[in-house]
């Protein structure tokens, strides 16, 4: 009898079919797009927004959460926590923010030290992600160190990794080159800013994220 | 011959070298060479642990004035093929270039080439 309550029974078919709810962390290198790709999920989903959006690299400089996302295709559904993650670099300058940016000095300085411990906080959250949606500007070179890495490292770990290739409004995008670059990842070409070709990358979370994976130990 | 301050030190490291350290002393052994204004072209580059762990740990070292971080530019680890799978050979980290990012700059990289310029007037200290 009890093998067939409701709850129990769900537990076995996810056992069986695959996960229902997953954490998934939006990761980047800075300036690809990544609370705006938040942003308009949460818009999509709940209503929401998950944080403000800024030319200025190093805006998000804190990981933000956001729990039981529900994301719908059809029949199918994934629910999510979602982490939009600062933007991961090699290098912060406090001088480009004062020189491209226009920020005093001060300002400058607190924002590359909040900088710096924003990109560790990305790192070490890696740790803590069911699956990943790596945010790439699609026009930009792909290869870049951090793509590099943050794809070892998921690699490694057999997570999964949907690659948003964004900013696909822009005259100059090249989401093909994304995708010759990393063919062994699904690669979904997107533009944030306006939406287009969102229920393409919803159904494809869906799918991906929700698969069935033994995790490796490391 | 005497050193002038705006030489610039390369520094071509072997895969025995860097296969006879552990991760903690790879990257004790980088962040000290790329502070010092060197760079340093590795036989056989980091695992992207140990690369999100040089990163991690550039971020703690930076000093606003006289560090801005690393330029790092490598590709993927080669994949063993299914014989020398069979053989127990593991995935390889391929060539790596890391310098200081006020010294190296990378122009351009693709899948077989690596790019880079160095910015004059920051030679090794």
């Amino acid at each position: 009898m009890g093998i067939f309550r409701k709850g129990r029974l769900s537990d076995i078919l996810q056992k069986l079919f695959g996960k229902k709810h997953a954490k998934i962390g939006i990761y980047g290198p800075p300036n690809v797009g990544k609370t705006t790709l938040a942003n308009r999920i949460l818009r999509d989903w709940t209503g929401d927004i998950m944080g403000s959006v800024s030319e200025i690299p190093h805006e998000t400089r804190r990981a933000k959460w956001k729990k039981d996302v529900r994301v719908e295709n059809g029949a199918s559904s994934l629910l999510m926590d979602i982490v939009d993650t600062p933007g991961i670099s090699t290098k912060v300058d406090f001088k480009e923010f004062m020189n491209t940016w226009g920020l005093t000095k001060e300002e400058a300085k607190i924002r590359a030290k909040e900088a710096t411990e924003g990109v560790i906080e990305s790192i070490k959250s890696l740790e803590n992600v069911d699956g990943v949606l790596l945010v790439m500007d699609s026009t930009q070179d792909p290869f870049t160190q951090v793509n590099v890495t943050i794809l070892g490292n998921l690699e490694a770990r057999n997570l999964p990794v949907l690659i948003a290739a964004n900013k696909i409004d822009m005259e100059d995008s090249s989401p093909a080159t994304l995708k010759s670059a990393f063919p062994q990842h699904p690669v979904v070409p997107i533009s944030a800013l306006t939406g287009y070709n969102s229920d393409t990358l919803y159904s494809t979370m869906i799918k991906h994220f929700g698969k069935k994976r033994k995790k490796k130990w490391r | 011959m005497t050193k002038k301050d705006s030489d610039i030190a390369f520094n071509l490291i072997s895969r025995q070298k860097i296969n006879g350290l552990t991760s903690e002393e790879k990257l004790n052994f980088i962040i000290k060479e790329v502070k010092n204004g060197k760079i340093l072209v590795l036989e056989q580059g980091l695992t992207p642990v140990e690369q999100a762990g040089l990163i991690e740990r550039t971020m703690k070292e930076i000093e606003q004035d006289t560090f801005i971080g690393v330029e790092m530019e490598g590709y993927g680890e080669d994949t063993p093929t299914f014989l020398q799978k069979l053989f127990g050979m593991a995935k390889r980290p391929r060539m790596t270039l890391i310098g200081p990012a006020n010294l190296l700059k990378m122009i351009k990289k693709d899948s077989d080439m690596i790019q880079t310029k160095i910015i004059s007037g920051s030679g090794a200290k």
